[in-house]
């Protein structure tokens, strides 16, 4: 039993990924239409801009989850003003593209400088060690992870389901043409919308580093399998995004324990029943 | 949803002239490549690429449809053919039919997946799909995992052609592609393709005109799909390899470069992009990962200002369709 808690704890940590990543494309692609092909590549500059803040300028963990993501939020920002915005009214398949290029450029020159070889990030002193829970040992940063992803993802469904900016946003997906003449600067919430979805892919990974070591290549087959999630959550809804990263994050821990041959595969394949049964995914609307 | 490409021409007598004129051209030119001297290994994996490339082209340039996965079209072939050769120990016309069947297959099943969705999940679709091959490939024992099938056999071609002859290889090569490169050619310009071209420009339209336009991606998508095999069983013998190289999603990254740079939607586009591509990998393989640094610049400049492709540009200057 021990193995499959502990295994059902790492699907839950790799769902917490699945779930901040989703999120982000989900929020990215309802302003921008574009899929963010290099939100694979922006999460692993999220671990890195951690690492290299405690490595270059001795500044810890706790700052890092909060400077990291809008460090490279700011990067992200610059993106989309010089390269993403002058894709307005082309194809969507330009945005992938476009995106691609720059995941390409991005995870290249960390693997000119780092090799694809792991670079260890330590364990904040406040978050080492475990708790016995009686039933299972839980280490104390994973569950760390779980409970901070949970957080942040329901603050950013508060934000944009229940604030008034959050109105801005879901009126200007609509219809940006009309929110503009209301005398909102649709062009700049645009622009904050590509850094919010990039700032949490920072932050997922931050949280990853001391996990899963700091590595260039760490977010490029991790995207794959969040664009699985995102085919079968749908991205018509923010709870839908949050809701399916986490149940397949925890239905890939169950596959590691049960029949640990699948698990690499187990989330691909529930994508092409999902298509089988629901082509439009759980909860999205006919694309 | 804006059309991929700006201008398209229909396709007149004249168009179809001038495209059998390059297309001529083009013939004669790989045809004499043994006689320059040029590394002739360079060109025939050139050549595998540009049938694969076009095959692409097929999908996304005349049905829109980005497919992000083709990489499996061409690994699955490949493991086919190689496991025909080497452990069957086929001759070289059924081997290559063995890997052109399989990735029939195999675009029977993800075609029926995949075109469920459209836009842009159709293109999460198809990358998903192909990795999850990709993990099937890493795992079953016939594709010896990291190692994949080495030292195949190539074998007497029809028991005549002896396909361990470099040029005899050459031409046997390049006949698989002009032949694949004349069906993509017919199909482009058949009725089929011209409803292809509809539904591409104004799928509701499409529609309402009374073509079920599924049914037409899906005969796209097989018909891509099995092209890009036989792109993928002609690269066996060239290489004698068949490894995991071949099915990850940054091989099909690179079949969508090429297509992008030679020009999406344009018939000799995806030929060119492949050769500028190889042979940019060839004189760049000494600088390491900058090479996808590269890459991924090409991609960001061809989007941002280069959309038609060179070929695309050079037809829209002439204001000829190529």
């Amino acid at each position: 039993m021990q193995a499959l808690y502990a295994q059902l704890l790492v699907g839950l940590i790799n769902g917490s990924f699945y779930a901040l990543l989703s999120l982000g494309l989900a929020v990215i692609f309802g302003m921008l239409n574009i899929i963010n092909f290099a939100h694979g590549a922006l999460y692993m500059m999220g671990a890195f801009v951690a690492y290299f803040l405690l490595n270059l300028g001795g500044i810890n963990y706790w700052w890092a989850l909060l400077l990291a993501p809008i460090i490279v939020g700011i990067f992200g920002m610059i993106l989309e003003r010089t390269m993403l915005q002058w894709l307005t009214g082309l194809d969507h398949l330009y945005g992938l593209l476009l995106t691609f290029g720059i995941a390409l450029i991005v995870q290249g020159v960390f693997q000119n400088y780092f090799g694809s070889s792991g670079l260890p990030y330590a364990i904040p002193d406040q978050l080492k060690g475990g708790m016995n829970l009686g039933f299972m040992f839980l280490p104390v940063y994973r569950g760390w992870v779980v409970i901070f992803s949970l957080v942040v993802c329901i603050a950013t469904w508060f934000l944009i389901e229940k604030t008034r900016l959050g109105a801005y946003l879901r009126a200007a997906t609509e219809n940006p043409t009309l929110v503009r003449a209301f005398g909102v600067n649709v062009p700049r919430m645009i622009t904050l919308t590509y850094g919010l979805g990039v700032g949490l892919a920072a932050l997922a990974g931050v949280l990853s580093a001391p996990i899963n070591q700091v590595r260039p290549l760490m977010g490029a087959d991790l995207i794959i399998v969040v664009f699985a999630v995102v085919v079968i959550g749908g991205m018509g809804s923010i709870m839908g995004s949050i809701i399916t990263g986490f149940a397949l994050g925890v239905i890939e821990g169950l596959t590691k324990y049960f029949y640990p041959e699948a698990s690499n595969t187990v989330v691909f394949v529930l994508m092409v029943l999902v298509l089988l049964v629901k082509p439009t995914g759980l909860t999205g609307r006919a694309a | 949803m804006t059309a991929l490409t700006d201008d398209t021409l229909p396709a007149t007598p004249r168009s179809i002239r001038d495209e059998m004129i390059v297309f001529v051209v083009m013939a004669l030119l790989l045809a004499s490549v043994p006689f320059t001297g040029v590394y002739p290994f360079f060109v025939m994996q050139a050549l595998c690429f540009a049938l694969l490339a076009c095959a692409f082209n097929l999908l996304i340039g005349y049905g829109g449809l980005l497919s992000f996965g083709h990489a499996m079209f061409l690994g699955t072939a490949g493991y086919c053919s190689a496991h025909a050769l080497k452990v069957w120990a086929l001759p070289p016309e059924l081997g290559i039919l063995v890997g052109v069947a399989g990735a029939f297959v195999l675009s029977l099943i993800t075609g029926y997946i995949s075109i469920r969705r459209q836009g842009i999940y159709f293109s999460m679709i198809t990358l998903a799909l192909s990795q999850l091959l990709y993990f099937i490939y890493l795992q079953a024992p016939f594709t010896h995992g990291e190692d994949g099938i080495q030292g195949i056999p190539q074998g007497r071609m029809f028991g005549l052609f002896d396909l361990t002859k470099p040029t005899v290889l050459y031409y046997v090569v390049l006949v698989g592609f002009l032949a694949g490169f004349l069906l993509i050619f017919r199909i482009i310009n058949s009725p089929f393709g011209e409803v292809l071209k509809a539904i591409r420009e104004n799928e509701p339209r499409a529609i309402s005109l009374g073509y079920r336009t599924d049914q037409y991606k899906f005969l796209a998508f097989v018909l891509s799909g099995t092209l890009a095999g036989f792109a993928g069983a002609l690269k066996v013998f060239v290489a004698q390899n068949a490894s995991l190289t071949d099915v990850h999603w940054s091989m099909s990254g690179e079949v969508v470069l090429m297509t992008l740079v030679g020009g999406l939607g344009t018939v000799f586009g995806p030929v060119v992009g492949a050769f500028v591509i190889i042979a940019m990998q060839q004189y760049l393989a000494g600088f390491g990962q900058w090479v996808t640094v590269i890459q991924g610049s090409i991609f960001v400049i061809c989007v941002l200002t280069f959309r038609r492709g060179v070929i695309g540009e050079i037809a829209h200057y002439f204001r000829r369709s190529l």
